[in-house]
């Protein structure tokens, strides 16, 4: 298209020549940089289903082996090579709804705090404060919810909600060290929230100002313009938001893996140890004992990538299906 | 409701009954949201001390050059080599899909590609790691390479992204103008447009640099056995790195262990700390200049 404009001095026979030569040498550099260009591209697409391949792959053996029943399953025995996932089901989806229980709404109430509430030179410090919880490495999250959270865990927290909510089978009686799915789960709380958090504030700082305030000259109090207006518009984002956060708690295995204490069993009692996936295979992956081992930490890491992209898929549609209109850039 | 006609004119002028009740219920949400706000900033403050106050102590000259058992020396470099070689990859692939988004991609091929982006930004990282164990390890055995290839796939959509968004601030004017002199596309893009978006680029790709220093499901598959007293620039064989130590030395649990831990994971968090902090300090400029 541009090169349709390359300046040619009319009658000058040489730089004719010297244009045509540009002429060709940028038509190919177009078509290059758009070839590599397209093919960057097209690596990001072959990387997704590389990255699929290789795991059911890897699983093949233990697909082949235990089917279906793999899911249900609760034994994990690999010395008996006898393998089965439910265990690490329900650790994962019990750390993970608690983590969003609990991380969400706070991360919620921070972000209105952060559009709403905080005054200009507070808000621009602690948005930031919050984000960077989301750069401190798990590993290191981790090894901090080892030494300090689970004697804490142990001493105070558990103890006191032992005692005050100890009727719900939830809150049942505390273990000796503090290394339990209730940590755990704290952990992934603390790092569900800066997902959550950052995503709604932009999503906050979208809803139409106007809006807002025709809602106070009505006189609707702070409380009721959220619960009337910024709430309603920007729901499908939040919710969104929140399931990108689920992904990021379902999907974590270090940090957890060095809090949860490694329980191979299903206890409903939050303060006894568990167990998920993502943390079973970072533990006994670099040890497996042997091929069908290996291959069973890979179909719990094929359960693991499923349920990660249908929850990813699932906040895309939600968050484009149910957009606010008005939000739309 | 004769007397509610006539209102008091000596009533102090404070809200009452219902009005007043919604207004506590207001204030409460108000105080409710501001303690969210303090208890996370008050997380990373207690996590911040207890990694400073307990790492400091651990830090010194053998420390940080040593190898192992007197310091991590090891470690620091192979994080290094290992984190060089997949920015090394990540960034001209993150950076051309970026610009592919940006100049050739209508919005009917944008949407694709940017669901691709997302979905490999929200893989589990431990995924990334069995996929690159099971394409590479089973075969080769365990390598900082093979790392580097798990750690250049979380780095890439971050990179893309970020990339993308300074690329949409480069002024239309700039490429109309380049236009305009008949220049062509690719030479436009290469010494007018990416020149400009230039200082966007390296933040975005030093804040994913940040985000891969710390990673350590992938390695954990990948690049986990290796020999903490040697110094090794070899990414094709063992590297030592940081966060498979720090992990390591967390599961071991000795007293000596554990502070060797806390110094690395001082030495870890302030290279994220200053990376990210100095990032989005020269975002905000850099984004600044072109939208003015």
């Amino acid at each position: 298209m541009s090169s349709a404009v390359t300046p040619v001095a009319p009658g000058h026979s040489g730089s004719q020549r010297g244009g045509s030569r540009r002429k060709r040498l940028d038509l190919f550099g177009d078509r290059a940089l758009f070839a590599i260009c397209l093919l960057a591209a097209i690596l990001a697409g072959v990387v997704i289903a590389l990255v699929a391949y290789q795991v059911i792959d890897g699983a093949s053996e233990a697909i082949s082996k235990f089917g279906l029943s793999f899911i249900t399953d609760t034994k994990w025995q690999p010395n008996f090579k006898v393998f089965g996932a439910g265990a690490l089901l329900y650790g994962t989806a019990v750390t993970s709804a608690f983590a969003l229980v609990v991380g969400a709404p706070i991360a919620i109430a921070i972000a209105l705090f952060l559009t709403l509430l905080a005054p200009k030179g507070i808000g621009a410090v602690i948005g930031p404060l919050v984000e960077l919880l989301a750069a401190i490495p798990s590993v290191i999250l981790g090894f901090w919810g080892l030494v300090i959270l689970a004697p804490f865990a142990k001493s105070t927290l558990e103890p006191f909600l032992h005692s005050t909510f100890g009727f719900l089978p939830i809150f049942g009686e505390p273990q000796t060290t503090g290394l339990s799915i209730f940590t755990a789960s704290l952990i992934l709380v603390i790092m569900v929230i800066p997902i959550i958090a950052s995503i709604s504030r932009d999503l906050f700082r979208s809803v139409p100002r106007e809006l807002q305030d025709g809602a106070s000259a009505l006189g609707a109090t702070r409380w009721e313009v959220v619960r009337g207006v910024v709430l309603p518009t920007t729901a499908s984002g939040v919710v969104a938001a929140s399931i990108l956060g689920l992904g990021r708690a379902l999907g974590e295995a270090i940090a957890v893996s060095q809090v949860i204490g490694a329980g191979s069993e299903i206890h409903t009692n939050l303060f006894l140890p568990g167990d998920t996936l993502a943390s079973r295979i970072a533990v006994q992956f670099p040890g497996h004992l042997n091929d069908l081992h290996a291959s069973a930490l890979f179909y719990c890491g094929l359960i693991l990538l499923v349920i990660g992209l249908v929850a990813n898929l699932l906040a895309q549609w939600i968050g484009r299906r149910f957009s606010y209109r008005g939000a739309a850039p | 409701m004769s007397d509610s006609r006539i209102p008091d004119p000596s009533a102090p002028l404070t809200p009452s009954g219902n009005l007043r009740r919604r207004q506590i219920f207001s204030r409460l949400t108000e105080v409710g949201a501001t303690g969210a706000a303090v208890l996370a900033v008050g997380v990373l403050i207690v996590v911040i001390y207890t990694i400073v106050s307990r790492g400091a102590p651990a830090i010194s000259f053998d420390f940080l050059f040593k190898g192992y058992p007197d310091g991590v020396g090891p470690m620091i470099l192979g994080t290094f080599v290992i984190v060089a070689v997949s920015t090394a990859m990540a960034a001209p692939v993150g950076v051309l899909i970026a610009l592919f988004l940006t100049e050739y991609a209508g919005s009917r091929g944008a949407g694709p590609l940017r669901l691709t982006l997302d979905l490999i930004n929200g893989l589990p990282s431990i995924i990334l790691g069995l996929f690159v164990f099971n394409l590479l390890v089973n075969h080769k055995g365990t390598s900082g390479f093979a790392g580097a290839i798990a750690l250049a796939i979380i780095e890439v959509p971050l990179i893309a992204r970020g990339a993308q968004e300074v690329l949409l601030l480069v002024p239309k004017a700039l490429r109309e103008a380049s236009d305009a002199l008949g220049v062509a596309r690719w030479r436009s893009v290469l010494t007018v447009v990416l020149p400009t978006a230039m200082g966007g680029i390296v933040t975005a790709t030093v804040l994913a640099v940040a985000r891969a220093v710390g990673e350590t499901a992938p390695l954990i598959l990948t690049d986990f056995i290796f020999d903490p007293k040697k110094f090794s620039l070899n990414i094709f064989g063992e590297i030592p790195n940081a966060p498979v130590w720090i992990f390591k030395l967390s599961e071991e649990g000795t007293e000596k262990g554990y502070q060797e831990a806390w110094g690395l994971s001082l030495v870890l968090i302030v290279f994220i700390l200053v990376a990210s902090l100095g990032a989005r300090a020269l975002l905000g400029r850099s984004k600044r200049k072109l939208s003015s």
